[in-house]
This record gives structure tokens, C-alpha cells and sequence, in this order.
């Protein structure tokens, strides 16, 4: 296995996930959208880890381990906020929250 | 590159990672979506057994598994009537988010591909010894420190901050 082999199912995994946030029209889909470009990222640091520093060095698998906790902290936050925006909408469609729109 | 049991592994993973990213992406059913998001996580823990990064593949499957997917199939529950399941595309939304995507990934394929220093980066198949210990080192007893404690402190106030936002507001009255 070569470091290409990583960035290139990481690099799919990121356009995928932009794919979701871009076209999807409910907002837990996009948190998925978002889950998957995060674990693009985590994979790259690892993969960056393993090939690009000494192999005693895992400074870049630590970087990826506070990315899965940062991850975890935003879904939990995200769906407190889809939670509250259902109790006053009604609907969790993005482009139904118009509140604010001028 | 040598066919070997590792090298079939290795693709069956990354096959399931990428196949089942497709499906989060492309089904219309969310709990199918989410389901399907567990396969991805597993497939890139999988990848990250073949990093050697043993810790981290256990922080994926326990934290991601175990933790973000509950908490989004929580979401689809108390959000999502029986109706609601089906998620809404629109057509002109659908072409244009493919147009940029796949403009995205040719470009990232071009970097990849045409990048010196990434070329011919192989694993020599050393084994390294378990990341375990030497990441409990670097985290309490070295320069990861204080991130560490950085970090312990936003997920308290990630805590607090979504029980106060999802509460239901108590008036007395």
C-alpha cells in the first residue's frame, strides 16, 4: 500500500461528502455529509503519519484522536440545535428555517 | 505490487468504505443512510488497522460507532414523522452538487497523482509496536498537554451549551 492509496479514498470520501451537504434537503442528512469529510481529514492525518514522519512519530495520529473528539462535540451540539429549530418549525427542511431571511 | 491476502483486504475495505459512502450520499431512505454510515465508519477503522494505528481504530468504532450514530439516529427519531423519512432532492440542486463535486475530486485527483513527495511512499511492511502507551505519553506527559486540556474544556462546554439549547423553556407563571 502506498500514501496515494489513502489520499485517494480520502479524497473520494470528501467529495462525497460534500455531495451530501450540497443536495441534500434535511439537516440530520448533512450532519452525515459532515461526518463523512471529517473522517476524510482524520484518514489523511494518519495516512500522513504513517508515510511522510519517522515511524516513531504519531504526533499526526493524536491530531486525527482530537478531530474524532472536536467531531463528537459537534454532533452533539448540532443536534441540540436541529431539536430546537423542530420545536419551533416544525420541520428540520434547511431551506424552511427563513426566520432571519430579508 | 504483489497480490497477497493483505492487498485483498486491504481493497475489500476500502471497497466497503467507498461503496457505502455512495449510499449515505444517494438513498432517499434516512434510516438507510444512517445504517449505511456505520458501514463507512467501520471500513475507515479497518483502514486505520492497516496504518497500524491500533488506538485510533478502537477511538473510531467506540466513539463514532457507539456515540455520533446513536446520537443521529436519536435525532431521526424525534425529528422525523413517519412521512418525513423520505428525504427531499430537488433536480436542478442534484446536477449542479454533482457538476462541483466531481470537479472537486478531479482536481484533488490531479494534486494527488502530480505531487513529487507523495510518489512511491510505501509501507515496507515494518510492524511498529502498539501506539497505545507512547500516545498516553505524549498527551499527559508531553507536548499534547495542553491541546488535551483545551479540549476537555470545549467538550464541557459543548456539553452544557446543547443541554441548554434543546431543553424546553419553563415558564412560571
Amino acid at each position: 500500500m502506498t500514501l496515494q492509496h489513502y489520499l485517494v479514498i480520502s479524497a473520494i470520501l470528501f467529495t462525497l461528502g460534500i455531495f451530501a451537504v450540497l443536495t441534500r434537503r434535511n439537516a440530520i442528512s448533512i450532519l452525515m455529509g459532515i461526518e463523512l469529510i471529517l473522517n476524510s481529514c482524520n484518514l489523511n492525518f494518519a495516512a500522513f503519519a504513517r508515510f511522510m514522519t519517522p515511524p516513531e512519530d504519531i504526533s499526526g495520529q493524536i491530531i486525527a484522536i482530537f478531530g474524532i473528539v472536536l467531531a463528537a462535540a459537534e454532533a452533539a451540539v448540532f443536534l441540540a440545535i436541529i431539536l430546537a429549530i423542530y420545536r419551533e418549525f416544525g420541520s428540520i427542511r434547511p431551506d424552511e428555517v427563513d426566520t432571519l431571511k430579508g | 505490487m504483489e497480490f497477497t491476502l493483505k492487498t485483498f483486504i486491504f481493497y475489500g475495505f476500502a471497497l466497503m468504505t467507498i461503496a457505502s459512502a455512495l449510499v449515505v450520499v444517494t438513498v432517499r431512505n434516512i434510516v438507510h443512510a444512517a445504517f449505511s454510515l456505520m458501514v463507512t465508519l467501520f471500513g475507515v477503522a479497518g483502514l486505520y488497522v492497516f496504518l497500524q494505528a491500533d488506538f485510533l481504530a478502537a477511538t473510531q468504532v467506540i466513539v463514532y460507532v457507539g456515540g455520533i450514530l446513536v446520537l443521529i439516529l436519536f435525532g431521526v427519531m424525534m425529528t422525523s414523522g413517519r412521512l418525513e423519512m423520505r428525504i427531499h432532492i430537488e433536480r436542478g440542486q442534484l446536477l449542479l452538487g454533482g457538476v462541483v463535486a466531481l470537479a472537486l475530486l478531479m482536481l484533488l485527483l490531479t494534486v494527488i497523482a502530480n505531487t513529487p513527495v507523495w510518489k512511491n511512499l510505501t509501507d515496507d511492511g515494518i510492524e511498529l509496536p502498539p501506539t497505545t502507551e507512547r500516545i498516553g505519553e505524549l498527551i499527559l506527559n508531553g507536548p499534547f498537554l495542553l491541546p488535551f486540556e483545551v479540549v476537555s474544556v470545549l467538550l464541557l462546554v459543548a456539553l452544557i451549551g446543547a443541554t441548554l439549547i434543546s431543553r424546553k423553556e419553563v415558564r412560571d407563571e
